[in-house]
């Protein structure tokens, strides 16, 4: 019988442990994996502790410190620290979120930290999202107009503006999609929850008027319909949003259609 | 001997670096007029500090009631303290609603009225009537107004096709005997060096607020494009003046959108009192932020601050009601609940004057190109930069930003620059780089790369964010500033004795937040000093010996140059009082009350 199993330079292994010196405060321990290109080595999972009375709440807080204190080679991306420019999403103790916004007291035990899953890592804790931001601009996600008012904003219902929400406030952080099997699966060809919430919030914005166009982009097995409705998409969301309902709404403007 | 470092070389007309506001709304005037354009960011250009701005964005467009473009106008030069450059003011309130109209063509998600216009809020310090009555002038999408002109400005650069260098870090200007002939950058995601030629490059790098402990600025606004200036024998501009948002979240420094008090939001101190009735009479808690925050340090230094420690104030909101909060401060009630855990339909957010803001930055004309002082004093433009957004100084914000003032000048400069940039195509022949060029730039990468000393980049950059947030505060005096000023100096020597641990050149964030720490360091420094020297009280630059403005000697722009050896030169150059057009008068200088 065939047994399968990571190729032998993908297998995971043991790491550093770093523990905290001298006197310290209540302490958590975390464990993070680890990829250098340059080196050659396998991954490996690094234990780090950290002492929690020295440092913030969250989880970016926890990895600025280590990186601080133990290990300042420690790669990931980090920018605003409030949950709005999308930079440190990572997957924490099995669910992809964003680590400046992810409470270390919503996490008993151990700390689990990994890359997002299932996207190619550059190093420790960043992957390459090259692919994912290419998909967004592949559904042409602009205002598609061409008849502005002669002068002045163009008018738009508070009912009207209404209905974007929900779908505007994304942060395109790809928590949602690398979350899902089904993109997981077939990366290349489904657009993936992310990107799809995106082309619904510009199907459903009275201002745009090219819905039959963008409704044609997407009818399409793999770029729409790879969405089996698994829903961990919504569940991923840091922001609250439900991109499988958008998606549900695009399949049944799609039907609508006919 | 310099080992060897493969460099790429790229040739364009335009060289943009940043994908901020200001950064993306030039790129695309570029792409829409031909020329051949590349925008180097070093984070993805969703994930600039301009996501965060919270508020809105100022323009008279007179939506909820009348308004007028010389109001806001005579605003924002009080606002400046009379500092603001009032040609350039008049070019940005006077071009405000056109920039906004274009936004929403863009497709910006606007908050709309019962009439379907753009809805508009109150914010501090913005009048009509010349100061008689609260305006309504601030142009949002709920709370998170950034983030839907950030992601807009994305979307219509994606349908220019604009060309991206996406996690490229800038190192350097690459001149050429005073001229700006392109930038060297390297690339984060497989370590190698480019070269950029250009005829022109555009800074669009945003504010250095990470300087200090405790900013509501993102980890990476780390001004490199300030220090690329400084480094290129360009001097800053004002850059004493820090702007203190009155309302970051106790400890974690988030922000809370002054919109906020917009929507009715008040702050109390520990006897309940709404102290800013005391401090501004007519504004209240919508006076403008460097007298909010002066106020709050006030009242905390007299011990009314509230909590165990007596060490922060609270902002009321319980009073607006939960559907007017759900409806209009939707992200802020998330905020304070993951960073304080508060309900702000039943408790107040207890809240902290937090650096926001850099007034200063590279000087520039209306148009957006650089400047330095000529061999006769006279204001001289650097050939071949310009700069936008929170990094230059036009200046438009003078001593002290409005609220919503910010989102603005980005559209609105970024639009300028863009028009300007055409022009100096046309006029300009290509730029081809000297061969050595850009050698100091790798040299420096490779030193530093190299470090071997004893201190890493955390622990000296937690010492500079220290003697900022200690020394060169919202009340300053001759005792602290001079001793920040020591303690920035040894900083600066002890970065000769760093360690770093990567020696990798793939997303080695050891060595970008080393080159980063350099940056900053560089730009305290001339802060300080800009605010040691400047003996008098004006706007964000509170000077606790000398407590007046000063009309008669400082209505003047401070330049510093810093150069390799950490020598600091300064020189002075004068406000522009007169105005742009005949369409309006110089506001003539007053006392400042709110």
């Amino acid at each position: 019988m065939a047994t399968f199993r990571l190729p032998k330079n993908s297998r995971i292994e043991k790491g550093a442990m770093y523990s905290c010196s001298g006197q310290h405060g209540l302490v958590r321990r975390f464990k993070i994996y680890r990829w250098n290109p340059d080196d050659g080595k396998n991954p490996r999972l690094d234990i780090f502790e950290v002492d929690i009375d020295e440092c913030g709440p969250m989880v970016l807080d926890a990895l600025i410190s280590i990186k601080s204190d133990h290990d300042s080679s420690l790669a990931f991306r980090r920018s605003c620290g409030e949950g709005i420019c999308g930079s440190c999403s990572m997957n924490i103790n099995g669910t992809n979120q964003l680590a400046c916004i992810t409470p270390m007291a919503s996490i008993d035990g151990e700390i689990a930290v990994y890359p997002l899953p299932h996207m190619e890592v550059v190093k420790d804790l960043i992957v390459d999202l090259s692919h994912f931001f290419a998909q967004y601009a592949s559904v042409e996600p602009w205002l598609k107009n061409d008849n502005p008012p002669l002068e002045g904003e163009r008018l738009q219902s508070i009912e009207e503006r209404g209905r974007i929400d929900g779908a505007y406030e994304c942060i395109m952080c790809a928590c949602c999609s690398t979350s899902c099997p089904s993109y997981w699966w077939n990366p290349d060809r489904y657009l993936g929850p992310a990107v799809l919430l995106q082309a619904y919030r510009w199907l459903i914005d009275s201002r745009d008027d090219s819905r039959d166009e963008r409704l044609d982009q997407l009818q399409d097995s793999f770029r729409l319909y790879r969405c089996h409705t698994i829903m961990n998409c919504a569940n991923a969301c840091p922001k609250g949003l439900n991109p499988g309902k958008a998606i549900g709404e695009i399949k049944k403007m799609l039907h609508q259609r006919g | 001997m310099l080992p060897a470092y493969p460099i790429i070389d790229h040739e364009y007309d335009v060289i943009v670096v940043g994908a901020g506001g200001a950064g993306l709304r030039a790129c695309l005037g570029l792409a829409e007029s031909g020329l051949n354009t590349a925008c180097i960011t070093k984070v993805f250009p969703t994930r600039s500090h301009t996501v965060a701005a919270q508020g809105g964005i100022s323009a008279a467009l007179g939506n909820m009631g009348e308004d007028d473009w010389r109001w806001h106008m005579f605003d924002t030069v009080k606002g400046s303290d009379w500092l603001g450059d009032q040609n350039a003011i008049e070019f940005m309130c006077k071009e405000a609603a056109d920039a906004i109209t274009e936004l929403e063509r863009y497709g910006v998600p606007f908050s709309r009225t019962e009439d379907g216009r753009i809805h508009q809020r109150a914010f501090g310090g913005m009048t009509t009537h010349y100061g008689k009555q609260q305006a309504e002038r601030t142009c949002c999408a709920v709370d998170r107004t950034g983030h839907a002109i950030l992601h807009t400005l994305y979307q219509q650069s994606l349908k220019h096709r604009t060309e991206f260098f996406v996690e490229y870090f800038a190192l350097d200007l690459i001149m050429d005997t005073g001229v700006c002939t392109g930038v060297m950058a390297w690339c984060l995601d497989d370590g190698s060096l480019h070269r950029f030629s250009a005829k022109v490059v555009i800074l669009a790098t945003g504010g250095y607020g990470r300087v200090y402990f405790s900013a509501t600025s993102a980890h990476t606004c780390t001004g490199d494009g300030n220090a690329m200036a400084l480094r290129a024998g360009l001097p800053l501009q004002d850059a004493e003046f820090v702007q203190f948002h009155p309302t970051g979240i106790y400890r974690s420094g988030c922000l809370i959108t002054e919109g906020a008090r917009g929507e009715g939001g008040y702050l109390v101190n520990a006897d309940g009192e709404r102290f800013m009735e005391r401090y501004a009479p007519n504004a209240k808690d919508l006076a403008s932020r460097d007298v909010v925050s002066r106020s709050m340090t006030v009242e905390i230094r007299n011990g009314n601050g509230v909590g165990p420690k007596k060490d922060h104030l609270h902002l009321h909101l319980e009073h607006i009601g939960a559907e007017v909060l759900h409806e209009r401060l939707p992200g802020l009630t998330e905020t304070a609940k993951i960073f304080a855990g508060v309900d702000v339909t039943r408790e107040p957010i207890p809240v902290l004057p937090t650096v926001h803001y850099n007034m200063g930055g590279v000087p520039t004309n209306c148009e957006g190109e650089a400047l330095t002082l000529g061999p006769d004093g006279s204001d001289r433009v650097v050939p071949g930069l310009m700069a936008v957004g929170e990094g230059a100084c036009v200046s438009v914000h003078g001593a002290n930003r409005l609220g919503s003032n910010s989102l603005l000048d980005l559209v609105v400069f970024g639009r300028a620059a863009a028009r300007r940039a055409v022009v100096l195509c046309a006029q300009t022949d290509r730029r081809l780089p000297r061969r050595d060029a850009g050698d100091e730039a790798v040299g420096r990468l490779d030193q530093i790369r190299h470090a071997t000393g004893a201190l890493g980049t955390a622990s000296l950059r937690l010492q500079m964010q220290e003697t900022m947030q200690n020394d060169c505060a919202v009340f300053r005096t001759h005792e602290t500033l001079t001793e920040g000023l020591r303690k920035l100096t040894e900083l600066q020597q002890d970065f000769d004795e760093l360690m770093i641990s990567d020696r990798s050149l793939v997303w080695n964030t050891d060595l970008v937040e080393a080159l980063e720490l350099d940056n900053m360091l560089q730009q305290a420094r001339v802060t300080v000093h800009s605010a040691l020297y400047r003996t008098e009280s004006r706007g964000a630059h509170w000077r606790e010996d000398f407590p007046n403005r000063d009309d008669e000697n400082w209505l003047k722009h401070t330049l510093v140059w810093h150069d390799d050896t950490g020598a600091i030169q300064i020189a002075y150059r004068p406000v522009h009082l007169g105005t742009l057009t005949d369409d309006v008068e110089t506001i003539v200088p007053e006392v400042r009350v709110y």
